[in-house]
């Protein structure tokens, strides 16, 4: 008897793991289906080569790029301003910083991914563009360039917590052979350390992209609803992920083509994401490899 | 100037400029937070929190979408607690070293990855419309419990993972079978760090937007919730309705909204964090 108990609660078990590839699974479907109907009605070579995106005005047009090159723009400026603090943070923690400091700091800097995004969005819309309108004069209300500058600090631990992690993991070994030639920290640290941890730094860079790509009330709030296909980070654009904001905002009948856009825009999302995901996955797979 | 000296010099520019980048984001942080203090302050009040939303910038108050945030929080934590530690414990102490285990665990990391909004589209598919939930409560607490399965499920892993193999054997050689050992043993040990992944987990909920609006929860509700399958808004929503109108006095809401918001994100990562020191001395 105690076996047949023991085996129930082993299946139960499973099947709560099993939920997990439900999801996925879900995912997928919800996305494929929609898309699919909505693909009827829209031509896929007008939605990769169209350059207006207007599926809520009468001339109905249905191009991907605008809304893709405002994410894209977003995640490019975001990226611009994590990656190079991103980076130095997190070899001063793992070659200069003394112990303690390293161990005061690491949680705060975690708190600043703790912050819910619709609060950095108020940050980019209130604060961060009048600032900036000081300087720049013809900067829109709304722009990309607000909203990726935030979007950039807000990603900064996620680049910095996990390539520290990586630079911390190399050997100290290595280390201790580059100072007996007499390099000095900096260029241990640049023609040592981080080649040897590059691909767990590459693991960090990957995932901070692929959170810009997907993040949504920053750039609802402060980057505008005008899909535009441009590169001027001064002028309002709208982003994959706000454009779905947008739309579920508003009254759309459920099956209609406008309800299905915003699944057509979140399949091109998603791809997006997934390719990005399952290389880092990769990569970490063979880092971790490497040194165990 | 010698070249061993120019070294050295680059050695201590970059100190400094490490210290700076380290310090920028905090300070950043810091002087966001103070200005939202000044804004938001003043309009606090026991009057701010109790209040019905309304058109007057000056008579609205949080209750309802205080509210239901408390009901999304309450729903999405009794639905995803017990699936995602479950998940947990059977990756960490069933799964054997085989297709499937290495396909759920590639899932899952992929499932971290997926953009919130994802899970909105998902949750309008299935929960509002396949289920017929309408945009309730539940619905959104649904959405929300899977958006952070993955996140309490690698919790439980790591927290189990640091449970030393002794006590386990210890369990055996008393005779105790695998779930016996697993229940009175192995999971009291970990409760400490996955209570510390679920807090950080609901933490995040709580501060989700996007999924909600996407799902359907409505900016302006007239009463909170009484149920699970009422119309519901959240802080968050009521904070991005507030912001997004011209008048100074609504952003003047937004930031006291979002004082209150962010003190209870910084509140739940407070107790995680002391529960996450607390068990990691127990353990040693």
């Amino acid at each position: 008897m105690p076996k047949i108990r023991e085996l129930i609660i082993e299946k139960s078990l499973l099947s709560s793991a099993l939920i997990t590839i439900a999801v996925t699974v879900g995912i997928i479907l919800v996305l494929t289906i929609e898309t699919f109907s909505f693909f009827k009605e829209v031509s896929i070579f007008d939605f990769f080569t169209d350059i207006e995106w207007t599926p809520l005005f009468t001339q109905k047009h249905y191009g991907i790029l605008p809304l893709l090159t405002g994410t894209l723009l977003t995640t490019f400026i975001a990226i611009s301003v994590a990656l190079p603090i991103g980076l130095s943070i997190s070899i001063y923690l793992s070659e200069y910083a003394p112990r303690s400091f390293r161990k005061t700091i690491k949680p705060l800097l975690e708190l600043l991914a703790a912050v819910p995004s619709v609060v950095y969005g108020f940050f980019a819309l209130v604060v961060v563009t009048p600032y900036l309108q000081q300087f720049i004069p013809n900067l829109s209300g709304f722009n990309s360039l607000s909203a990726g500058i935030v979007m950039g600090i807000m990603i900064i631990p996620f680049v910095s917590s996990l390539s520290e992690d990586a630079l911390f993991a190399v050997p100290k070994a290595l280390r201790e052979a580059s100072y007996g030639m007499g390099a000095t920290r900096l260029q241990t640290a640049f023609k040592v350390v981080v080649p040897a941890a590059s691909s767990g730094i590459i693991v960090s860079i990957i995932l901070a992209i692929s959170r810009a790509i997907g993040e949504t009330m920053i750039v609802a709030i402060a980057a505008g609803q005008q899909p535009r296909l441009t590169l001027d980070p001064t002028v309002p654009v709208e982003t994959i992920t706000a454009y779905i904001v947008q739309v579920s905002l508003g009254d759309v009948q459920h099956g209609s083509l406008e309800y299905r856009t915003i699944f057509a825009a979140g399949i091109t999302l998603f791809i997006f994401t997934f390719l990005l995901n399952t290389v880092s996955f990769r990569i970490r797979k063979k880092y971790r490899e490497k040194y165990e | 100037m010698n070249s061993i000296q120019k070294n050295r010099l680059k050695d201590q520019l970059f100190k400094f400029w490490g210290i700076a980048c380290t310090l920028a984001g905090l300070v950043l942080l810091v002087i966001f937070i103070g200005g939202i203090l000044v804004d938001g302050l003043s309009r606090i009040d026991w009057a701010f929190i109790t209040d019905l939303p309304s058109r007057k910038a000056e008579k609205s108050g949080i209750w309802t979408p205080l509210m239901g945030s408390v009901w999304v929080l309450i729903l999405t934590a009794l639905i995803s607690f017990p699936i995602s530690v479950a998940a947990g414990v059977y990756l960490e102490e069933y799964a054997k070293k085989n297709r499937l285990s290495a396909l759920l665990e590639i899932n899952i990391s992929n499932l971290a990855g997926v953009p919130s909004i994802i899970y909105g589209l998902l949750g309008l598919e299935v929960f509002v419309r396949i289920m017929h939930l309408g945009a309730s409560v539940l619905a959104g607490a649904l959405t929300l419990s899977l958006l952070i399965l993955p996140i309490i499920i690698v919790a439980t892993r790591e927290a189990i993972k640091a449970v030393p193999n002794s006590i386990r054997e210890a369990s055996y050689a008393l005779g105790a079978s695998k779930w016996q050992t697993i229940w009175n043993q192995v999971l009291p040990a970990s409760s400490g760090g996955i209570l510390t992944g679920v807090i950080l987990a609901l933490s995040r909920a709580i501060g989700e937007t996007a999924p909600l609006i996407v799902v359907g929860a409505l900016a302006y509700v007239p009463f909170a919730p009484k149920g699970p399958l009422d119309q519901f808004s959240v802080l968050p929503i009521q904070i991005f309705n507030w912001i997004s109108r011209p008048q100074q006095g609504f952003i003047d809401n937004a930031a006291a909204a979002i004082i209150i918001l962010l003190f209870i994100t910084f509140i739940m990562n407070g107790i995680a964090v002391y529960f996450r020191n607390k068990w990691q001395k127990k353990l040693q």
